[in-house]
């Protein structure tokens, strides 16, 4: 057997690879899922907090720059370990597919309110000035006028913090969620060959080119001429 | 408040932190009266124009606009907005709209007017600036000149009592000086009340009725184009004419 053959047995061992393709495919769907509850919580959340800060509450204002720096800060490993194995010391227990969730709708809440609040505070104080003078009211102006603007810069940013907090589902492989990392390893371990590790591979670039694809679709929709 | 004056503004203050911008500034201005603003720069008369519309807070004073109060809490600043327009130095246009969606976003948000209704309303204020044929095109396809003039349309859309320009024709190149020039000769013409920051002296000389020449936060004499260019009472005018006019 040559070396080009007994690496293809080896990682791309087409029996193992039929064998364990269900579970893949199984934990694909909960890949899927966990990604677009992480998408919509954490963005519509980041969104939400720029929005409260862009009132101007000065004690309401440190307390989101504290909260935001926090997650920020923190390792998504982290988070989710201590709401999975500490948070049932304090009462609630969420289940592993629910703290992987939580954890890291935070920590992409947390980067996208900071990237949804470098877009608000990016546009010229011109904009607001010459909306708010012919009569629009704060909210108006920025729903109108600054947030359609803002967002046509915070587009590339937020689209590569949202892939990989969203490649984090990953990290539920601790907490026992059985995504497609975790189905990947317990069948890898089962069959002892790392086929299905290649296998997960290529489900995470059939889920995340889409999106890439999307987001660049996004980004020339909502670019007007200069 | 009665007042027949259709801008009263009386002993306006304004402070930026240590700066006292605004030494106590009266203004009073008739119905369709063109009144130009000219001084120094940090003479303080961009900041009184934008005093006038709230955009700057003043510190202290009094001002009534169209029998509005301006400055009292209870004024709904919005709606006493829609009738000052106000037309900036760098034009100010939202980018991500056409020229004809930046003269209908008040149109509709404020003023209530259906899509139709308010697409109507602002292709005959583009219109009556020269830009009909414009109206679909962005601000980035637009020169300096016909940005500004879409932004007067965008104000004169709502039918302001007065208007406020603020260095209308500073950002732009001298070959496009003119066309704004001439739409701002025609709202004259309509008897639009306008207050105008600018160094266009040629402009202020055949078209204001009043020339006011600020200086450190004050107003240090005003009166007809002709009195303030030739014979101009103070010292400090007679220096800020004499350097204008050098350029």
């Amino acid at each position: 057997m040559s070396g080009w053959d007994k690496f293809v047995e080896t990682f791309f061992n087409a029996k193992v690879m039929w064998k364990y393709l269900p579970d893949i495919l199984s934990g694909m769907v909960v890949t899927i899922e966990l990604a677009l509850l992480i998408v919509v919580t954490g963005l519509g959340a980041g969104l939400a907090l720029a929005l409260l800060r862009s009132l101007a509450i000065r004690p309401l204002n440190w307390l989101i720059i504290f909260v935001v720096d926090l997650f920020r800060s923190l390792p998504p490993l982290v988070i989710i370990v201590l709401m999975y194995f500490g948070l049932p010391y304090a009462g609630p227990a969420p289940s592993g597919f629910v703290s992987t969730w939580l954890s890291l709708a935070f920590v992409l809440m947390a980067f996208s309110e900071e990237i949804f609040w470098a877009g608000i505070t990016s546009i010229p104080k011109g904009q607001w000035e010459a909306s708010r003078s012919t009569g629009l009211s704060f909210g108006q102006t920025l729903f109108n006028v600054v947030l359609p603007q803002a967002f046509r810069l915070t587009i590339p940013p937020l689209t590569n913090r949202t892939i990989s907090i969203t490649k984090g589902t990953a990290l539920g492989t601790v907490v026992a969620v059985t995504e497609i990392l975790g189905q990947a390893s317990s069948a890898m371990s089962n069959s002892y060959n790392p086929s299905p590790l290649m296998m997960g591979a290529a489900a995470y670039v059939v889920l995340f080119l889409p999106v890439v694809v999307a987001a660049r679709w996004i980004e020339s929709k909502f670019a007007w001429k200069r | 408040m009665a007042t027949n004056h259709i801008v009263d503004a009386r002993a306006i203050h304004k402070h930026f932190g240590t700066l006292h911008v605004l030494k106590g500034v009266d203004l009073k201005v008739d119905e369709r009266e063109l009144v130009f603003i000219i001084g120094p720069s940090g003479s303080g008369k961009s900041t009184l124009l934008r005093c006038l519309n709230r955009l700057e807070e003043p510190s202290s004073g009094s001002i009534v606009v169209d029998g509005i109060d301006m400055l009292n809490p209870k004024t709904d600043i919005n709606h006493a907005r829609r009738r000052i327009g106000m037309v900036f130095q760098s034009f100010n246009l939202y980018p991500h709209m056409t020229a004809l969606g930046n003269v209908t976003l008040a149109l509709r948000k404020v003023a209530g007017k259906g899509r139709a209704e308010a697409e109507a309303l602002g292709r005959a204020a583009l219109e009556r600036v020269g830009l009909a044929e414009r109206a679909d095109h962005t601000p980035g396809q637009l020169s300096g000149g016909q940005q500004q003039r879409v932004a007067i349309a965008r104000s004169i859309a709502l039918e302001p009592r007065v208007m406020l320009f603020d260095e209308p024709t500073s950002a732009l190149d001298p070959e496009l000086v003119g066309s704004v020039l001439e739409v701002m000769r025609g709202l004259r013409e309509s008897g639009m009340t306008m207050i105008v920051v600018s160094h266009e002296m040629g402009f202020a000389r055949n078209a204001a009725d009043r020339v006011v020449f600020m200086d450190d936060g004050l107003i240090v004499e005003q009166g007809p184009p002709a009195a303030i260019f030739e014979t101009p009472s103070h010292e400090r005018t007679r220096a800020f004419i004499g350097q204008i006019q050098r350029h």
